[in-house]
């Protein structure tokens, strides 16, 4: 178990490297600078510029001070921001994303294991149709059509109820939360439900629930502890790839409700070329994906002993 | 051959050497022999969810491809006497005469008499001309235009003017009318220039109008044509309605599903096609190199894909507000065929050890007969329907990046950037929002369900079944 662990967490260190070169190397390659706006008027004034943010050096060595201070933790001042550091940017504004996020995660993970073990039990009866047809709009749908079909449906509700009950945008509390939850998983909850289905159907008709049956033991164990626990095996897998995909696809959630996330001032950066900015949340945001795939495999691992062998 | 051996000579005849007539002693074949893919298409007809979903793909192309021959329509052109109309509004229009200007709020003799706040004429896109009486205590008054029917004494509307001078009891709107209803409000301000809760409405109900000029310069009549005031001439039809500009809707879609097709079809088959040939090397290699090939792969793959999606539109010097259809497919093709490579590797890997292929090596196959013969009919299955799954994929992605502005810039259209639009007008015109939006989901609805159906058609697994 050790082993493999040190192993990933090589593997993953080296992945975060990998991101971070070529991130740097595509931001230097990107034709003109961002000093060469309006603001460095005059040779003088470019090349004070320059020295605060280290452009006079050669390449190679603002390379090795860039992975130096990405090693301290330190990715910089922002470009279009002075005297705001990145790491105060992404301390401020990734805690909100992280939020949606997880809050998403597990309202996708939840909601795709219960329909589809629903789908499964009800197999060519009228609430897998249902469930399947919902599943095959969720998947085909883009998000921002559901978010704002879902802010539409609220600004009616509200209207309707005569009072607020959900906001339609913002942040702060749990009720600003719940719909870009519900928004941003619902694709990976359509997905995941598709897996769970196909998996809770493989493990229906194993020999082991056979055996379960023909001990006696009733129905309902047999559905939480040999069907569930079983088949919820391949979902764990997609977990690492659904953080990446919910985690990344925020930034339009996060901008048809006016979250202030980190997606969304990661896009605002790239609009406004902010390059510490850009290059800062770029390695911050691959790192974290890159460990949270990691750790998605190590609890996979724990529940299945057999993913170690291999 | 028994008359030989039963011991008993005969002499042989004519009859015995004419030919035997049809008759079968072998068991006719259960079913016909068909190929691999002859057996997949039948099954994929069989599929009656796949076969509506082939039909949309068909159609869908038709639409991008035909389309834009049929409705000639520039989606880049404006009607400005046509914003955000729905589909299948009334787009008659009256022909009237050129606009003079009012002067000393003289009143058109239809609409004599009356009291309170009323028309001076009737009431057209050109201008609306109000008239009330003049209200005790009032010093000043201020127009208000509404759009929807006044209720509410604190929601009147946009201001449109303040009546400062002496005498006048008149004001004309010529302000971006529309035909439809507005409601005037007139709101008597004190010496001081507040409103006060003392006010007037009115409800009316502009006719949309054009003249003859006008009519005649944009081609809406024929040249030979007469036009006299009062004569309702068509405005050009819009089948899908008009965005917020006053584009046609309908030439902007098709316009849109060429964005969205070339980078929907031409990604995926440029970085499928790229890993399989990576996958197929790395796997057929084997050893140390596969190993390297494969690392590397991997991490690509780990690359967040948006975040990386939107540094390549940088990279390659798109900024915001410049259309990025190019690099956008380079980067969806460096960032995408790892996945491809992994599954052919896989699929080659599993083939090499098969017993049919140690069959072929034993009787002496090449390399070449191996790949061609073996390989690749085997591992084009899973290919095709990897191609399929990734096509809603790729224009998912266009129409995310469009939708946040990192896409297609706005001349150009895009399902994705209509989508945005859209979005800003969804409350009063909803349907610049459906219409994309729906062309987005149907497509990728069309390609997933055919994926699914193609995934079942090829799994030999099924033929067994049957």
């Amino acid at each position: 178990m050790w082993a493999y662990t040190l192993k990933r967490v090589l593997q993953g260190i080296i992945t975060v490297w990998f991101i971070a070169t070529a991130t740097f190397f595509g931001m230097h390659s990107v034709p003109g600078d961002p000093l060469s706006g309006e603001r460095a008027s005059t040779e003088a004034i470019r090349a004070n510029l320059e020295a605060r943010y280290g452009l006079d050096r050669p390449l190679g060595e603002q390379y090795v001070i860039f992975l130096g201070n990405m090693l301290r933790g330190d990715f910089g001042i922002s470009y279009t921001q002075q005297n705001r550091e990145v790491n105060d940017i992404i301390r401020e504004h990734f805690p909100v994303s992280a939020t949606l996020g997880i809050l998403a995660v597990m309202i996708a993970a939840l909601g795709g294991v219960l329909w589809g073990a629903l789908t499964a039990l009800y197999r060519n009866r009228l609430p897998d149709y249902i469930i399947m047809f919902l599943v095959i709009l969720g998947i085909s749908v883009p998000s921002f059509v559901f978010a704002a079909l879902g802010q539409l449906g609220l600004v009616g509700l509200n209207s309707a109820a005569g009072r607020t009950l959900l906001p339609v945008a913002g942040w702060g509390t749990v009720s600003h939360m719940l719909l870009p939850a519900l928004v941003l998983g619902l694709g990976t909850m359509a997905y995941m439900t598709r897996l769970m289905r196909s998996s809770m159907l493989e493990v229906m008709s194993a020999d082991y629930i056979r055996t379960a049956k023909a001990k006696g033991l009733p129905m309902s164990r047999i559905f939480t502890h040999h069907q569930l626990r079983n088949a919820v095996l391949p979902v764990i897998t997609v977990l690492g790839p659904a953080i990446a995909a919910i985690t990344t696809g925020g930034f339009v959630v996060e901008l048809v409700f006016a979250i202030p996330g980190l997606g969304r001032y990661f896009v605002q950066a790239v609009q406004q070329l902010d390059y510490t900015v850009i290059m800062g949340t770029t390695v911050f945001y691959g790192a974290f994906l890159v460990f949270m795939v990691i750790l998605v495999d190590l609890v996979y691992s724990w529940v299945d002993p057999r993913v170690r062998l291999q | 051959m028994s008359q030989y051996n039963d011991g008993v000579h005969r002499t042989l005849r004519d009859s015995d050497f004419e030919p035997l007539g049809e008759q079968s002693t072998t068991p006719l074949l259960v079913r016909p022999s068909r190929s691999y893919w002859q057996d997949a298409w039948i099954r994929l007809k069989a599929n009656r969810r796949a076969l509506v979903s082939l039909y949309l793909v068909i159609g869908l192309l038709l639409f991008t491809f035909i389309g834009p021959m049929i409705w000639r329509v520039d989606p880049a052109l404006q009607d400005v006497d046509q914003i955000s109309i729905a589909p299948g509004a009334d787009r008659s229009a009256l022909v009237a005469e050129a606009y003079e200007p009012w002067v000393n709020g003289q009143v058109e003799p239809d609409f004599a008499g009356g009291s309170g706040l009323r028309l001076a004429a009737e009431p057209t896109t050109l201008r609306v001309r109000l008239l009330w009486d003049p209200m005790p205590g009032a010093d000043n008054y201020r127009v208000y235009r509404n759009n929807y029917p006044i209720e509410d004494p604190q929601a009147l509307g946009i201001p449109l003017a303040d009546i400062t001078r002496d005498n006048v009891y008149w004001y004309e709107d010529r302000l971006d009318l529309r035909a439809r209803d507005y409601y005037y409000a007139v709101v008597v301000l004190d010496e001081l220039g507040q409103p006060t809760d003392q006010f007037e409405t009115v409800e009316v109900n502009v006719g949309r109008v054009i003249t003859a000029v006008e009519a005649r310069n944009r081609g809406l009549v024929g040249a030979g044509e007469s036009l006299a005031v009062g004569d309702e001439v068509m405005m050009p039809w819009h089948p899908l309605g008009t965005d917020y500009l006053g584009r046609d809707m309908l030439a902007r879609l098709m316009a849109g599903a060429r964005v969205s097709l070339f980078i929907g079809l031409l990604a995926p088959l440029l970085y499928v096609v790229i890993g399989v040939v990576y996958g197929a090397s790395a796997g057929f290699l084997g050893g140390k190199a596969d190993q390297v090939m494969m690392r590397f792969a991997d991490f690509v793959v780990a690359l967040p894909f948006l975040l990386f999606m939107i540094l390549f539109q940088v990279v390659f010097g798109i900024g915001p507000g410049e259309s990025g259809i190019v690099p956008m497919l380079i980067a969806l093709v460096v960032l995408l065929w790892p996945a491809t490579a992994r599954l052919v590797r896989g699929q080659i890997l599993q083939i090499r050890e098969e017993a049919y292929v140690s069959a072929a090596k034993l009787l002496g196959a090449s390399h070449h007969y191996l790949i061609l013969r073996h390989m690749i009919p085997n591992t084009l299955g899973v290919i095709l329907v990897t191609l399929t799954f990734a096509v809603p994929s790729a224009i998912f992605t266009e129409a995310f990046l469009s939708f946040i502005g990192m896409g297609v810039a706005p001349p150009t259209a895009s399902w994705g950037s209509m989508c945005n639009e859209g979005l800003k007008n969804m409350l009063t015109h909803p349907h610049e929002l459906v219409f994309p939006a729906a062309m987005i989901s149907i497509t990728v609805l069309a390609f997933n369900l055919l994926g699914d159906g193609l995934r079942d058609a090829l799994d030999a697994k099924m033929r067994s079944a049957e």
